[in-house]
């Protein structure tokens, strides 16, 4: 069943779900922030309205800088204006920042440990039609070894609204990453949300879980459908939001894993360096169990919708089934 | 603010004292770069002991100019300078690059918070100067403090500058001023046989700056330009700086195998006794 605590969304079965974009969440929230504080401030490299930021842009025009197709101006930049006491949030597709731009981001902001939002939107397989030169399928692993570095990548559009505010009030460096697809909604207002905190949205009526499922960004949905899909077929699991991927929250991880003895990670992104490479790393660390990884598989994408594509790189919800089937065996 | 003949010669003795630290450090250090900062000792003499709004005892003073130093490498003028001007002890200087100093090998601004920026990775110190004239100009106070970048002439190979240059046009940041060290050497070599950058003038002004040559061993020169920069309101203006690399001792100067090494103790001794003899 759905955590009842924690007030997700009540129509998340019905077909007609409400589907809103992860990054557009983001635009409400950045105007949002940007009313709440005068040192926000945003930068986007040509890609305003594709990223969101155009509802900040058009509310705070002497606070917003279009920088043109300058991915690696667009990062120093901001760093040069963190350095002022600006909080800059700065915006293109992932594949572009922090794919582009990366020495340029750890040298002007996290070694000057400097609170820039990088914000990589279109990240994952789901950009679809544009093919795998626009599919940022690394950012997750690029981000995250950096020191100083947050890494958060929201499930739906209402927590990243949560999300970008919360980022918008520390003093540290951070990286949003955010999906172009219409995505379900999951959460609600009333939903917690602290940055570094893990939540269990769903968990077996009674008695404990077989395996732990843990995911981030626009799979979450599917990874609930499937959980449910295996409580009918007689399987308990429990479906760990992971939103804060960096800092990651060990101790919710660990208790996971001590319950279940066995995990899953769903990502729409490279298993090698992800949220799964995070949680396997906690878990080596802390208390080894068996995982089974669901990502891309040392691949690059392709042409396709966001549907097939998931489907075809083995991300779906029966993959995610398929996933726990085969971690259950593994169990010790 | 004019320079009179006894300042311009105090100026000079402070060069030299500062070449005389430069020279010190590196042979301590046993690695680190020689020709840049010698070449550059006389326009941060200039700037330090003359042009900055700065308080070495207040150095986080809020309404302060703004120093984004460019080019890393030539960190020991920047420490010699900053020692020199009162930030910190002179003796610190001989810590460079040592194992838990403040005066790291490239500068890092949590190990040493007086500089405004960590740097070494070429070409991104320009964006982060015109980052902090936008801020200025969100709040108004782009017209009461400078925000100065020194940077190389190598370093205008590098995409990123060309960005920041492009975006400091557009947006007329009047309170940015770059300084470039114009001393024609890179690492494989002359930066025109490298990767040519001339018709440098040219390229600059095509993006909508003030341009301004000048000699980078001419204190009076160097301040006059200075002022008119300063006074450019409406526009960025770039110093080109035309400086002599290992300036001041005659075995090192213009030669670009001095770029990346120090000297050995033997050189330095030779170094240090021209700079002693030297009398103002």
């Amino acid at each position: 069943m759905l955590n009842p605590k924690l007030k997700l969304n009540p129509k998340i079965w019905n077909d007609d779900v409400e589907q809103v974009p992860i990054r557009k969440g983001f635009g409400q929230g950045l105007l949002k922030a940007g009313e709440e504080n005068e040192n926000v401030v945003g930068l986007c490299a040509d890609l305003t309205e594709s990223t969101q930021m155009n509802f900040f842009a058009e509310k705070f025009p002497a606070r917003f800088i279009e920088m043109g197709v300058a991915e690696q101006n667009l990062v120093t930049v901001a760093s040069g204006m963190a350095a002022m006491g600006k909080i800059p949030f700065c915006t293109s597709y992932a594949m572009f920042s922090p794919g582009r731009n990366w020495e340029q981001i750890r040298t002007t902001i996290t070694y000057n440990d400097r609170p820039v939002k990088i914000v990589g939107s279109h990240s994952g397989i789901s950009v679809g039609p544009d093919g795998g030169t626009h599919q940022a399928l690394e950012d997750i692993a690029l981000m995250r070894i950096l020191p100083n570095m947050e890494v958060i990548s929201p499930c739906d559009a209402i927590e990243a609204k949560k999300v970008t505010l919360a980022l918008a009030k520390t003093n540290r460096p951070a990286y949003l990453r955010l999906v172009r697809e219409k995505t379900p909604i999951i959460t609600t207002e009333e939903t917690p949300f602290d940055l570094g905190k893990a939540e269990i949205y769903w968990m077996p009526d009674v008695g404990l879980a077989q395996v732990g499922i843990i995911v981030t960004g626009g799979l979450t949905y599917k990874a609930l459908l499937a959980a449910k899909e295996l409580e009918a077929e007689g399987i308990k699991t429990k479906v760990m939001n992971l939103a804060s991927i960096k800092p990651i929250d060990v101790d919710a991880v660990v208790a996971l894993a001590k319950e279940c003895k066995a995990i899953v990670t769903v990502e729409e992104h490279q298993v090698a360096g992800g949220m799964g490479s995070a949680v396997a790393e906690t878990l080596a660390r802390n208390y080894p169990v068996a995982i089974e990884f669901i990502g891309i598989q040392n691949k690059f994408g392709q042409s396709g919708t966001p549907e097939q594509l998931i489907e075809h790189y083995g991300m779906g919800k029966d993959s995610i089934k398929e996933a726990v089937k085969k971690v259950l065996k593994r169990k010790a | 603010m004019f320079l009179t003949e006894e300042k311009i010669i105090e100026l000079e003795k402070t060069a030299n004292n500062i070449r005389i630290s430069i020279i010190e450090m590196l042979v301590k250090a046993g690695s680190g770069h020689t020709a840049g900062p010698l070449g550059m000792a006389d326009v941060f003499t200039l700037f330090y002991f003359h042009i900055l709004h700065q308080d070495p005892k207040n150095p986080s003073w809020p309404e302060r100019d703004r120093v984004v130093l460019s080019n890393g490498h030539i960190c020991p003028v920047l420490y010699a300078a900053m020692a020199h001007a009162g930030y910190f002890p002179v003796e610190e200087l001989m810590t460079l690059r040592k194992f838990g100093s403040r005066l790291q090998g490239h500068p890092h601004r949590e190990y040493l918070p007086y500089v405004e920026t960590s740097s070494g990775p070429l070409g991104s110190g320009l964006s982060q100067a015109v980052g902090m004239a936008l801020a200025d100009k969100i709040d108004g106070k782009d017209k009461s403090r400078f925000i100065y970048c020194f940077m190389s002439d190598g370093e205008l190979d590098e995409g990123n500058t060309w960005e920041a240059v492009m975006l400091a046009g557009k947006n007329k940041l009047r309170n940015v001023i770059a300084i470039i060290d114009r001393n024609n050497i890179q690492i494989d070599g002359f930066t025109e046989d490298t990767m040519p950058l001339e018709p440098l003038q040219s390229k600059w002004r095509a993006f909508n700056w003030h341009v301004i040559e000048v000699s980078g061993h001419d204190f009076q020169s160097l301040n006059e330009v200075v002022e008119e920069a300063q006074a450019t309101y409406e526009k960025p203006t770039v110093i080109i700086a035309h400086t002599i690399p290992g300036k001041g001792v005659k075995e090192f100067e213009r030669d670009f195998r001095w770029h990346g090494k120090p000297p050995t103790k033997a050189e330095g001794d030779m170094a240090l006794k021209e700079l002693r003899d030297n009398r103002f």
